[in-house]
């Protein structure tokens, strides 16, 4: 197994022409062809070309991984292209340069193709002033209610006023009223006077969720995005038209007048739901946790994330939370139980532990217990999750880290083939302690008759359950949210999260106290960072080797599985 | 043993003690309020008892000059935390303000504060040698506050420690040499032979006035009041050699400060003043054993000048801004010294002349 | 560089000290005479007597409402945002929060905090606030038994605030709405 850790597993991309193009009079160049949201190679367009020269383009309703509609019109710029002359060569100015002749009309810089020597212009006082007319004409009948708005804040239109708006509107006449607080489905609301047409949302339902449910009604002045009647909007991507929509007008039910966005903490972190694992930002604040945006990671998820997904966060803050270390039922220090745990593995025969960690834990935890498993010639498993899968993003394991429990040695590829062994085991007698991870074992075949009969149960669990009554010995441990580590998700991706807010009470993150753990049942020195133990760790797993903490970067690094 | 002397003085030490410590408290009050009218300020005007307010006319009057001002501020003394620093010395730090007050009080037991009622004397201990005890005694003064400034283990207090102790020793030789002239006048050194002297030949300020003034200002020197402060120098030590002190060993400090006005008040009305004669009305004599009606007199005579200087000394402090401190050792040494020692020369002069 | 400050050199008679005595009791008698028999006293006997406020004095920050007697604050929380010392806390209503009390406002805080023990009473909050709901008053003096009771909450800060009248742009907004019959079609 030597197995390098590679960066990107694309395959070989077809040699694509480069064309040179000048963007505010600099010069770049940009492949002629670029991928779309579908992955068809199409021509490079303007604002592609802008935005590789890093200059910014003002833009509602251009969405790279959505199809370009260019109904907004906020990204006109003015171009020009070389002059042809009669004989079909370009003419050349006296120093030597192509002469260019400028377009007489400005284009959306969203939908017109690149050519080579074009020149494209953003910051002429005519685009100016072209940009301040759309805006004009896109906040005639938007109402000011930014106070109400839960996208305040994050709104392209605010910001664009800022940079296009003009302080006093000029608009005389009554704004048109349209419906507010619109139920579309389960999970969101449509304010339609906010809304700019931009017609995101209906693209991103009918070619990315396969699911067209919206469309626009009406005419003129009233058009109104809607379902079609008695068709709810509740398909399992809906969220994403929140994050796509540029103003307020889609707005998530659940995040929905709880807090305003600014205060929000982003913490770079992963969605647990699944073993796809999406990229996420967990918006936070004063250690409470508000929502979960998708984060850009083409490797993985694009911008997109599921709803179940992006809902699975209240758990972490629930009050039953494990928030005390308790030895035999009485609250006891970290010190106190690591001592005695300690003091009993060390005493323990081979043979007579077993291990049931779990697939939620991260690699540098499973590795942490391989260590102890490999000391004390445990017995270890994990437990299978599987579910339903669709198409886009849900994957059918429903453990983020089944592939980190594989590749640590904790499980083999049938995750939970060991737990009849270990269930007999216990039987039998010859196991006599078990420590197990985040699992309630009692639904696994493990029955509570057969845990009374073991000497020592140790359990670290995160919130309450069957086994954890049963305990001897319960840790309470920190949800993803709140502590820092990896997992390795079905697709072999490693990627690292970070934390967000404080674990309650007591509760500690698991890596830390097992790292104190196995230093005091092992001998073996751990790390006190997650970058140490992570770095020791790609050492000793041969499919992490060559990694690094630092080098996993925001995105994560594909290993082979 | 004489039971009666024993008696008699207990009561006498009972009664000057309990008078000074009341003067002190109630020139605290003086203080701010002098301090306040001079500022165009009211000063204390509000603590009372609860009942005060249910006295009419007077309730409100005592309650606006400020009467119940001391006791509130004792009890507060009392009831503060008293708070010792980490790092200090405790013993020194502990013994510092017991070191203060036990000379300011000592001072007053040879002053005679009345001529005499029945057959006592109105003195604690009619010593022969009155003035060197007083001396004596003083210059004790300054091992509180220098002891203070050393086991605060602060910076503040030991600048203002070292200030004191350079201070207080500059000016005890200047006033020391300034009251040599009245000794060599009245040829005693027992106050009241002095004060007797000064019924019949008239007050000695007349005779020794530039001993007067150099014995004035020492004497404010020595009690670290404005002028002369710099010890506690607010504006720069931030309270100097007590910064660190709080409840009532930070008040036994101000009790200190204030008995040494009383007992210096008391020493320049004896000295300079005649005591507690008065040169007329006949009121220049020592009282006979019958007439106790005169006995009192000569005591309220002798609080009334001491009260006076006490003003003074309290006027002097919201009049004048703090010398700098080379500026004081000047005036110490360079200007009081000499001056001091010529006043000396010029009066043994005018006595072997006359004589 | 050290500069040398020249001093005019003192004249005999203020050597002396005397005459600057002599000054320093005039002075000190003139102001005793006048604050004792005169009543010429600057200061100001507090509780019983008090300052004038001008009509724009900035005191506490309360909440107020509108001549409808409804609550002005739409919980944007950019007070809170914008409040130096951080004494404003928000509690924003939520998606199943009790309802703004005037229609078409849709949300009004579920608690507003101001803690007074913070507040610098630097007026950013009015001058963030885009509905006219908060605004720095004449109240300057505030008293509690402990720290808590200098928390005050929503309602406390709303009695206090009284009524501020106002475009009222919310109902007008509606008004506006409902004249619209022409909408073509109910969603």
């Amino acid at each position: 197994m030597s197995t390098a850790a590679t960066t990107e597993t694309k395959p070989a991309a077809p040699v694509i022409e480069k064309i040179k193009v000048k963007v505010d009079g600099r010069e770049i160049e940009v492949p002629r062809l670029t991928a779309d949201w579908s992955g068809k190679l199409t021509p490079t367009t303007m604002i592609q070309a802008c935005e590789q020269a890093k200059t910014d383009v003002p833009h509602y309703c251009w969405h790279p991984q959505l199809p370009v509609a260019g109904n907004c019109r906020m990204c006109l710029v003015e171009f020009g292209t070389p002059a042809m002359g009669p004989d079909r060569k370009p003419v050349i100015n006296p120093d030597g340069t192509a002469k260019i002749a400028k377009s007489p009309r400005p284009a959306i810089a969203c939908a017109t193709p690149i050519s080579p020597g074009m020149e494209i212009y953003t910051t002429t006082p005519a685009v100016k002033q072209m940009r301040e007319g759309v805006l004009e004409s896109l906040l005639i009948n938007h109402p000011l209610d930014c106070p109400i708005c839960d996208q305040a804040g994050e709104c392209k239109l605010q910001e664009y006023s800022v940079d296009y708006g003009q302080s006093a509107s000029r608009f005389v006449e009554a704004k048109v009223h349209k419906p507010k607080a619109v139920d579309l489905g389960p999970r969101i609301m449509l304010d339609a006077e906010r809304c700019v047409l931009c017609t995101r949302c209906i693209r991103f339902t009918r070619d990315i969720a396969g699911d067209d449910k919206l469309g626009i009604i009406n005419r003129g002045s009233y058009n109104t995005i809607a379902t079609f009647p008695g068709t709810p909007f509740d398909n399992n991507y809906t969220l994403n038209t929140v994050d796509i929509c540029p103003v307020g007008a889609l707005t998530s039910k659940d995040f929905r007048f709880q807090m305003r966005v600014w205060f929000l903490k982003e913490t770079k972190s992963l969605c647990t739901s699944c073993g796809t694992g999406c990229s996420t930002l967990l918006g936070s604040r004063e250690e409470k946790l508000f929502r979960y945006t998708p984060r850009d990671n083409a490797a993985v998820n694009g911008p997109w994330m599921c709803d179940a997904g992006r809902l699975n966060y209240k758990w972490i803050q629930r009050a039953d939370r494990l928030k005390e270390v308790q030895v035999f039922g009485k609250k006891n220090t970290w010190a106190g139980a690591l001592y005695q745990i300690s003091d009993r593995l060390k005493r323990a025969q081979a043979g007579s532990v077993a291990i049931i960690a779990s697939a939620r834990q991260t690699n540098e935890e499973l590795w942490l217990i391989s260590k102890l498993k490999a000391k004390l010639s445990a017995v270890s498993d994990s437990v299978a999750r599987f579910g339903e899968a669709d198409k886009l993003l849900v994957s059918a394991d429903k453990n983020p880290n089944t592939n980190g429990a594989r590749l640590t040695g904790i499980c083999f590829t049938e995750i939970g083939s060991n737990l009849p062994q270990i269930a007999a085991g216990i039987q039998s007698g010859k196991i006599r302690t078990l420590i197990v991870f985040g699992e309630d074992v009692t639904k696994h075949g493990l029955s509570a008759d057969l845990l009374a009969k073991l000497e020592t149960l140790i359990v670290s669990d995160i919130l309450p359950n069957e086994t954890v009554k049963l305990a001897h010995y319960v840790l309470p441990g920190a949800a993803h949210a709140e502590k820092r580590g990896s997992f390795t998700n079905t697709k072999g991706r490693v990627q690292k999260f970070m934390k967000a807010v404080e674990a309650p009470g007591d509760a500690r993150a698991e890596w830390e106290f097992l790292h104190e753990l196995v230093h005091n049942v092992t001998g073996q020195n751990g790390f006190v960072t997650i970058e140490g133990l992570f770095n020791e760790m790609a050492k000793d797993v041969p499919a992490f080797n060559g990694l690094n903490w630092a080098a996993l970067g925001d995105t994560g690094v594909t290993v082979q599985i | 043993m004489d039971w009666n002397f024993i008696i008699f003085s207990l009561v006498k030490i009972a009664v000057v003690v309990g008078v000074v410590q009341g003067m002190v408290a109630y020139s605290v009050l003086a203080e701010r309020k002098i301090s306040a009218w001079i500022q165009d300020r009211v000063g204390p005007n509000r603590a009372a008892p609860p009942f005060m307010k249910y006295i009419p006319v007077l309730g409100p009057f005592l309650t606006r000059l400020g009467i119940f001002q001391p006791l509130a501020d004792g009890l507060k003394f009392m009831f503060k935390e008293d708070f010792t620093p980490a790092g200090v010395r405790q013993i020194y730090f502990w013994l510092a303000p017991a070191i203060a007050v036990v000379p300011a009080m000592l001072t007053v037991a040879v002053i005679p504060f009345g001529s005499q009622i029945g057959n006592q004397h109105m003195v604690i201990a009619d010593l022969n040698i009155g003035i060197l005890y007083t001396f004596g005694i003083v210059s004790l003064g300054v091992y509180g506050i220098v002891l203070a400034g050393y086991a605060a283990n602060s910076k503040y207090p030991f600048f203002g420690g070292i200030r004191s102790s350079a201070q207080m020793i500059s000016y005890e030789i200047s006033m020391g040499m300034s009251i040599i002239p009245v000794l060599l006048i009245v040829g005693n050194l027992n106050l009241s032979q002095i004060i007797n002297w000064q019924s019949t030949h008239g007050w000695l300020v007349m005779y020794a006035p530039i001993s007067f003034v150099i014995f004035m200002v020492a004497s404010f020197a020595e009690t670290n009041r404005t002028p002369f402060d710099l010890p506690e120098a607010e504006t720069e030590l931030v309270g100097g050699y007590h910064t660190e002190y709080s409840s009532m060993k930070f008040a036994l400090f101000f009790l200190a400060e204030y008995s040494n006005m009383v007992a210096s008040s008391a020493m320049m009305v004896t000295l300079f003043f005649g005591g507690w004669s008065l040169p007329f009305f006949g009121l220049d004599h020592v009282a006979g054993p019958g007439s106790l009606g005169l006995g009192i007199a000569h005591i309220l005579i002798f609080v009334a000048k001491l009260l006076f200087f006490m003003v003074l000394f309290i006027w002097v402090r919201w009049m004048f801004p703090r010398f700098r401190y080379d500026q004081l050792m000047d005036l110490g040494w360079r200007r009081f010294l000499p001056l001091a020692l010529v006043n000396i020369l010029i009066t043994a002069v005018w006595l072997y002349l006359r004589s | 560089m050290a500069i040398t400050v020249n001093r005019k050199p003192l004249s005999f008679w203020e050597k002396l000290y005397l005459p600057a005595i002599a000054g320093g009791l005039k002075v000190t008698i003139k102001h005793a005479y006048g604050s004792l028999f005169q009543g010429k006293v600057v200061t100001m006997e507090y509780p019983e007597q008090r300052w004038t406020l001008p009509k724009n004095y900035r005191g506490a920050p309360y909440l107020v409402k509108d001549q409808d007697g409804s609550t002005k604050c739409v919980s944007c929380q950019l007070c809170e945002f914008v409040c130096p010392p951080k004494a404003i806390r928000i509690t924003p209503p939520g998606q199943d929060g009790q309802a703004a009390d005037r229609a078409n406002a849709e949300k009004m805080p579920k608690e507003f905090e101001i803690n007074m023990l913070r507040c610098i009473y630097c007026g950013m909050c009015q001058e963030v606030c885009p509905e006219e709901a908060i605004f720095l008053q004449n109240d300057w003096s505030h008293i509690a038994h402990n720290r808590e009771e200098m928390i005050y909450n929503k309602e406390k800060l709303l009695a206090l605030g009284g009524t501020h009248g106002g475009i009222q742009k919310w109902k007008h907004k509606l008004e506006e709405a409902e004249a619209q019959e022409s909408f073509p079609v109910k969603v």
